[in-house]
């Protein structure tokens, strides 16, 4: 083989495999087909934020004149100042940020508590085949199928009987075990397809549980673990059921307190006020999309092929 | 002295029995192959005595220690796994160290330990490496380093080379050898569907099929005396020709095949009465050609039908007795498709099984 290539590179580079990009035509019909209904896409998704933009950067004069796709004559962001500190929720007027506080304190323990817990839920099913391993998978896994209308009210109970009722600390536990069947089915499936030969090796080296679990699984299972974290923000950030039945008015998630500025029937409707209030509440999963748009997508992949 | 040994072990997955009373003793400093067809049970019986598997019933006794509930880490074994299993995230340096820090071995031991192991294995420029940065090769030197290192009794191998390429497989089966001469008190087992390693490598082979051992010799009795028909048949490459017929007894023994008739005089029989209905099985390289085959206590002209150059030797295939018969021939030699050709061959060197119960006569 060695005499052979040597022998013919004169004649094997003019007959080489194309070389270079293919040659493309820019406006083939293709092409103008794909971008244009792209962006007839990327318009109709964007125009509705445009318009919330554009509206909590103008003065209630601006908005009577009635058009809402023009950009504002006059740019002001005291809308995003009273969304944030002054609008007027029942008795509290100090605006979003109440909300806020409570929304980052019951999301940041609960998204923690429930990929601690699932991520070992998924690595027990996945690799420490107990009895009735199979049996519990498939009760987490119905559980997730099961509307949560229907077990509002005995949570309630639950809740009250443990005097957790209108607490956040309440609202942490809930979230954490609806996030639970899902969760660990990510982290099961992440799990199994890791080699098991890796975790035998360990076992051989007198690995336990935990130490196979810290040292060999975790450090390898990074990609998977940001998946949970943006499923569980996004999930817990935008939550609004759960957030108002099981708190109360002090403890009200953002996403509660952004419903009562918005529907609030006393007063004059301040568009800009709602509008500013709304990008507010959202911005916190789009941030998170924005950042870690490729590894979810890479993460979400992972799960879903493997296993 | 035994240095592991398996005592009427049964393992079932359900239903599905996949090892029935099995019992193995392997010495100490023995090299003993587990070998078989895939799903055999090989693999799986090297995962009980590595306390990977809980077995059904029985007892496992390693360095004459009731091991049969103990953790994988308290057996005093060390194992190398087909994939490597290396921890991709730790570095070589630390892929040794870990089974040591989890037994709570001194830094300077650790050390030491690895120092040793890498100048055995030839790895000392590697140690700060990670494993994605390794060929396979040098990935699976790493892994018997990190068995190496534990300063165990038993060594388990699960099919080790088979991930390598042929030159590689080569070349790690003469160090895996040469290691066990090093380690002169370390047992090996070695798990294994390839019959060119287990004959290399092997002081002794367990030759499996369906959760059972069928033969368990030395490598020159597995393939000179096999037991049965199925062991014969596995053993050998090309694979040995059966040629179906009967043994009679009128006076002398001897195996009729259709109009071929073999003077049984020279065989060693295992029991000196049996005849009837038998496979009489002879290996392709037992088979002289030519002017040798003329002084050979059987003898006879067949024609060639295909031929098939392989370097060193040519396989040629041609019928007996109506049967297919394949025989080496030297290289060297021309022959040609259509050709009669005389063989021969010492019936001594053959091995019969009965048509039933494919036991040895």
């Amino acid at each position: 083989m060695d005499s052979s290539t040597a022998t013919l590179p004169a004649n094997s580079t003019a007959r080489a495999e194309p070389r270079g990009r293919k040659p493309q035509r820019r406006l083939s019909r293709r092409n103008i087909i794909i971008y244009g209904t792209l962006t007839v896409a990327a318009i109709y998704y964007l125009l509705p934020l445009y318009v919330m933009v554009v509206t909590s950067l103008k003065g209630m004069p601006e908005i009577r004149l009635g058009n809402i796709f023009s950009p504002p004559l006059e740019i002001t962001f005291e809308p995003w100042v009273k969304a944030w500190a002054t609008a007027c929720t029942g008795l509290n007027c100090d605006g979003l940020s109440r909300g806020f506080w409570n929304s980052v304190r019951i999301t940041i323990p609960s998204v923690i508590l429930s990929i601690l817990v699932a991520s070992v839920n998924g690595y027990a099913l996945a690799n420490w085949r107990f009895k009735g391993a199979n049996i519990f998978f498939t009760i987490l896994i119905v559980g997730a199928f099961i509307p949560y209308q229907v077990m509002l009210y005995p949570i309630v109970i639950i809740l009250r009987e443990i005097g957790l009722y209108g607490s956040l600390t309440g609202l942490v536990i809930v979230h954490t075990i609806f996030g639970m069947p899902i969760l660990t089915l990510l982290f099961r499936n992440y799990f199994t397809s890791i080699p098991e030969e890796l975790f035998k090796a360990a076992r051989v080296d007198g690995a336990g549980f935990w130490t196979i679990y810290l040292r060999i699984m975790l450090p390898m299972s990074l990609p998977i673990f940001v998946v949970a974290m943006i499923i569980q923000v996004t999930g817990i950030w935008n939550d609004f059921l759960f957030g108002v039945v099981y708190t109360g008015p002090e403890t009200y998630p953002m996403t509660v307190q952004l419903n009562n500025i918005v529907n609030s029937t006393q007063g004059v409707k301040e568009y800009n006020v709602n509008m500013a209030a709304t990008i507010i509440t959202g911005l916190v999963p789009l941030i998170i999309y924005f950042i870690s748009g490729k590894l979810f997508v890479r993460g979400i992949a992972a799960g879903a092929v493997k296993g | 002295m035994a240095s592991v040994s398996v005592k009427n072990l049964f393992l079932s997955f359900g239903e599905v029995k996949v090892l029935q009373d099995l019992n193995l003793e392997v010495g100490r400093g023995e090299f003993l192959v587990l070998l078989g067809s895939s799903g055999c049970g090989k693999s799986t019986l090297l995962n009980c005595i590595a306390g990977l598997l809980d077995i059904s019933d029985g007892q496992i006794f390693i360095s004459d220690k009731n091991v049969t509930w103990e953790e994988p880490k308290d057996r005093g074994i060390g194992m190398v796994f087909q994939s490597y299993a290396l921890y991709p995230q730790m570095t070589v340096e630390g892929n040794l160290a870990f089974g040591l820090r989890n037994a709570g071995v001194g830094r300077d031991e650790i050390a030491r330990r690895i120092k040793q192991a890498a100048e055995l294995l030839h790895i000392e420029p590697l140690l700060k490496r990670k494993p994605a940065q390794l060929s396979g090769g040098q990935r699976q030197r790493v892994a018997i380093g990190r068995a190496l290192v534990r300063d165990v009794d038993v060594f388990l191998f699960d099919e080790p080379l088979s991930n390598l390429d042929a030159k590689l497989r080569a070349e790690l089966r003469v160090e895996i050898k040469r290691l066990h001469q090093q380690l002169e008190n370390t047992t090996m087992i070695y798990v294994t569907h390839d019959q060119i390693e287990a004959l290399t490598l092997a002081d002794r082979i367990a030759i499996m099929r369906g959760g059972a051992i069928q033969q368990l010799a030395d490598p020159h009795t597995i393939y000179n005396r096999p037991v049965n028909k199925y062991v014969a048949g596995f053993i050998g490459s090309p694979s040995i020709n059966f040629l179906d017929g009967a043994v009679t007894r009128d006076g002398k023994p001897r195996f009729t095949s259709g109009d071929v008739v073999v003077d049984l005089e020279r065989y060693p029989f295992e029991d000196g009465s049996s005849e009837g209905a038998c496979a009489f099985g002879v290996r392709p390289e037992h088979i002289a050609f030519g002017d040798a085959a003329a002084g050979s206590p059987f003898s006879a002209e067949v024609r060639v039908d295909v031929v098939e150059p392989m370097g060193s030797d040519t396989l040629v295939w041609s019928k007996l007795g109506g049967q297919d018969f394949r025989f080496r021939v030297d290289g060297q030699l021309a022959v040609a498709t259509g050709e009669t050709v005389r063989i021969g061959f010492d019936p001594a060197r053959a091995s019969i099984f009965d048509k039933k119960t494919e036991l040895r006569l």
